[in-house]
């Protein structure tokens, strides 16, 4: 069984469309990158399979958890609330606690949502933080951290709910160039564990790095879908050779 | 013939009662003010527009009309109904209804400021509104609440004197009786004017030490 399915999800804003109809099979282990230009719907589409934002129609599925996009999100506030324990969201901005240290964002979830004992939740708190190698950080408030730094800290907190799915929301585009990279790794690092992963991002070369699949969205749909290494070398559409020159354009030009 | 010291130490029992309710009303009226502000701040944020609306109406009505109006209805003009309350009471009452509508005005706005990425954050773990509400807003919203609600505060420990007119035996009004009787007019007000000077201050220490507190987490970059 596929650890994600989407049916027909649809998301509209008032008068527009952002997501028309997507469907959508992840397997468990499996890393995705979602790729294509801004207002094409991908965090929208991101932010829908953790009821973030709500459906306007369609199903989602995750694990045992059915999401029905036809019903309003507070009339299925339990399902809800338990999908979201099992699928991690890291936000562009870090939206990290800014009134608790990194170890307190961390075990804020285990603790709080889940009702774990603090010396269990502090236990792999500690270790998570090392793991994304902040070991030393653990109670620096965010404010004393880097952009950097604190996305760590933000991976670590979504981890520390034992996810099965992780959200990543373009999670470096809010950083400095020289930061971009620990987070990466961060990220690659986690990829080499087969964990299920869905990473909105700009970063190509990243993406063709990291990702078993690569999806490109334009206009509210899935354009094509594809190996990394194919999708990148051999693109079927038009919409999708015209978006992958420009922004491989950019990169080497940057680069050079 | 200007300052009369004699006169003051003479003063200090009765001073100090009247200083007394001046601090009773004060800090009761912060207090119920602060309740009744708080739960004002819900009703207006709440998605249920009826709350949401009557919150708005008497908040309006509240900032839109003088204190001292106010305190008259409640001593004078609720005995017309059959509802006669002492002066302390009445004012009381009065303090606590007026600051709450302040006080909502004050605690809506620091909920309403705090980032929405970080309510998101709260509910993208899987917590509830409540728990989001008591565990990432209100701790949040309270350090940005605490300077203007500071303020209200010290406004409130002044406009207390307007008990002085529906018959408290308030801080002014000790100076008004013994002024009344012994015409040292300025002796009586400088000294009144320092007492509440004197609170004020240790208020302002008070929210100093507060907002310090509040801040050294985030504070200090």
């Amino acid at each position: 069984m596929n650890m994600i399915e989407v049916r027909g999800l649809t998301k509209r804003f008032r008068e527009s469309e952002v997501l028309r109809g997507i469907d959508l099979d992840v397997a468990k282990g499996e890393v995705l990158a979602v790729i294509g230009p801004s207002g094409s719907g991908k965090t929208t589409l991101l932010r829908c399979l953790n009821c973030l934002e709500a459906p306007s129609g369609g199903r989602i599925r995750v694990g045992e958890i059915e999401i029905d996009g036809t019903v309003a999100l507070n009339r299925q506030k339990q399902r809800v609330r338990q999908l979201r324990q099992h699928v991690g969201f890291v936000f562009q901005n870090f939206n990290l606690f800014p009134h608790r240290t990194a170890l307190e964002n961390v075990i804020e979830g285990p603790v709080i949502v889940k009702g774990e004992s603090r010396a269990v939740a502090e236990e792999r708190g500690r270790n998570l933080l090392a793991k994304v190698g902040l070991g030393d950080k653990l109670d620096s408030y965010p404010a004393r951290l880097s952009g950097g730094q604190q996305q760590r800290v933000a991976i670590a907190r979504a981890l520390a709910m034992q996810p099965d799915v992780l959200l990543f929301d373009e999670p470096t585009s809010a950083l400095d160039p020289e930061l971009v990279g620990e987070v990466l790794s961060t990220i690659r690092s986690l990829a080499v564990e087969r964990r299920t992963m869905l990473i909105v991002t700009h970063e190509m070369n990243f993406a063709r790095d990291v990702a078993d699949r690569v999806l490109f969205m334009d206009g509210g749909v899935i354009v094509e879908q594809g190996s990394a290494r194919t999708l990148f070398a051999d693109p079927k559409h038009e919409r999708t050779r015209r978006f992958l020159r420009k922004v491989l354009h950019q990169e080497t030009s940057e680069s050079a | 013939m200007t300052f009369n010291i004699d006169l003051l130490v003479q003063s200090v029992p009765l001073l100090l009662k009247g200083a007394g309710y001046t601090v009773l009303l004060s800090l009761g009226g912060m207090f119920f003010g602060l309740v009744l502000g708080f739960i004002l701040a819900l009703m207006r944020l709440s998605s249920v527009t009826l709350l949401s609306r009557l919150a708005l109406v008497y908040i309006s009505f509240i900032r839109g009309t003088p204190l001292l109006v106010q305190l008259f209805l409640i001593y004078y003009g609720l005995p017309q109904f059959g509802i006669r309350l002492d002066p302390i009471s009445s004012a009381m009452i009065g303090f606590s209804l007026n600051m709450a509508a302040y006080t909502a005005e004050i605690l809506r706005g620091s909920i309403a400021s705090i980032d929405r990425g970080q309510r998101e954050a709260a509910l993208s773990i899987g917590m509830t509104s409540f728990q989001m509400m008591r565990r990432v807003i209100l701790p949040q919203a309270a350090r940005v609440a605490l300077p203007p609600l500071g303020n209200s505060f010290i406004s409130l420990v002044k406009d207390t004197s307007m008990a002085a007119t529906i018959q408290v035996p308030d801080l002014f009004r000790q100076a008004q009786l013994i002024t009344a009787r012994t015409f040292e007019v300025f002796t009586m007000y400088i000294s009144v004017a320092l007492i509440y000077w004197v609170i004020s201050v240790c208020l302002d220490w008070a929210q100093y030490r507060l907002e310090w507190r509040a801040n050294r987490h985030t504070a200090g970059k």
